[in-house]
């Protein structure tokens, strides 16, 4: 590209790449507990995702704002510290509004706390960037998370139990396959998933090699 | 007595905290390499689980009581805390078993299945001892899911396999069949 060497990404560039090339859960595998426990509706992964969007930007917001301040050797501390802080506020918060869903995802949203891709970005990012930067970056890995987790329950409604949120798809005829909304059904569709991301990535890198090799010769 | 022996077969084998809860998921695809470690770090989850099911239980019955919305700061304060206590002790009592777990120690802090001991623990109202024989259960139930998974993952990796799945693909296919597997243990009890 023509951009002069030093320029920084902007903070729009820092918020597409956690939607895709850096995604937390299909590139970078980190955060899976909650990826598979809550996939059981979209609707619950559409909350779940909120949830998790909310606290990775609050808490790289306030990260970043303090990376001055907080000691070297107890950042950890001081930082799990602050994620629990938020997890605490969105927990209490969606029981108050969203008591039905509340409900529905139990513990699951207290265990955002030991969600590593918190953590990760706060030590990876938060860190060392600007405030800014690093709610873009947060909001773009909670973007990130909350499509995978679209992507993962979508099928296991659809097929587990016949509906898209809550929508009935199929009429009475169709018999749910109930195994795709229980435990084993979660780790079967990110499998699934994962190996589909693995062709495609693999057929792409074909095309590129094959379109590449005449030019080099060339050269 | 029959009631703490239905807890801890229900936390082991029927709600497998890996295997159906999907708790300590990041442990399980990282380090079931080998058989080994697993044991190592499954005997080391056991241990930080009883010792965080007892501060659990004080925190609750003493502290929390005035203040519940401090409830999860103060867990996971607790935990590190206890990984920390945990780590020094044995250092200090045996400096063998310290060098063979190694980095797993300290790593331990960060697997959900500890503060969701925590948790379930607290939302179910356990006592003092039915509190310890879940921690005891749940940390078995891990050990287990740990080595079936690591002695899998040796085997495989001498098979041949197709270039798409291998790698973490893979182990999520495996984890699938095991929890198939397990549920076959639900109904063992009528009453879980």
């Amino acid at each position: 590209m023509a951009s002069p060497i030093k320029a920084p990404p902007t903070s729009l560039q820092e918020l597409i790449k956690g939607l895709w090339r850096e995604n937390p859960i299909f590139v970078i595998v980190i955060g899976l507990c909650p990826t598979m426990a809550i996939t059981t509706t979209v609707i619950n992964g559409l909350v779940m995702g909120a949830a998790t969007t909310f606290v990775l930007a609050a808490s790289s917001a306030m990260i970043s704002g303090l990376r001055k301040a907080i000691p070297g050797p107890v950042r950890i501390s001081v930082y799990v510290v602050i994620i629990a802080t938020f997890v605490s506020v969105a927990d209490w918060s969606l029981a108050a509004w969203l008591p039905e869903a509340h409900k529905q995802l139990g513990a699951f949203i207290a265990l955002i706390v030991v969600n590593c891709i918190i953590l990760g970005r706060a030590e990876a990012f938060a860190a060392k960037n600007p405030v800014v930067p690093s709610i873009a970056d947060g909001i773009g890995m909670g973007l990130g998370f909350t499509l995978v987790l679209v992507m993962i329950s979508a099928p296991r409604e659809v097929l587990g139990a016949g509906t898209f949120l809550g929508i009935p798809l199929f009429g009475k005829s169709f018999e749910p396959w109930v195994i795709m909304v229980m435990p084993p059904g979660g780790f079967l569709t990110l499998a699934a998933e994962l190996s589909l991301l693995a062709w495609w990535k693999d057929r792409s890198e074909k095309k590129k090699a094959a379109l590449s090799a005449p030019l080099q010769e060339a050269v | 007595m029959e009631d703490l022996v239905l807890i801890f077969f229900s936390a082991s084998v029927i709600n497998n905290f890996t295997l159906t809860y999907f708790l300590g998921l990041c442990a399980f695809m990282g380090v079931t390499n080998r058989i080994d470690t697993a044991v190592r770090l499954g005997l080391a989850n056991i241990f930080v689980l009883l010792i965080t099911s007892l501060a659990t239980w004080l925190l609750n019955t003493y502290v929390l009581v005035h203040a519940p919305y401090l409830s999860l700061i103060s867990y996971i304060v607790v935990i590190a805390g206890a990984v920390q206590f945990v780590e020094m002790a044995i250092k200090k009592l045996s400096p063998t078993l310290f060098r063979a777990l190694g980095i797993y120690l300290p790593l331990i802090t960060t697997n959900c299945a500890i503060l969701a001991l925590a948790l379930f623990q607290t939302s179910r109202g356990y006592g003092l001892a039915q509190g310890l024989v879940y921690a005891l259960g749940a940390g078995v139930g891990l050990l287990l899911a740990l080595v079936i998974m690591a002695g899998i993952r040796e085997e495989v990796e001498m098979s041949p396999t197709s270039k798409l799945i291998r790698g973490t693909a893979l182990s999520f296919f495996i984890a699938g069949m095991l929890s198939l597997a397990f549920m076959g243990f639900a109904g063992l009890f009528s009453k879980a």
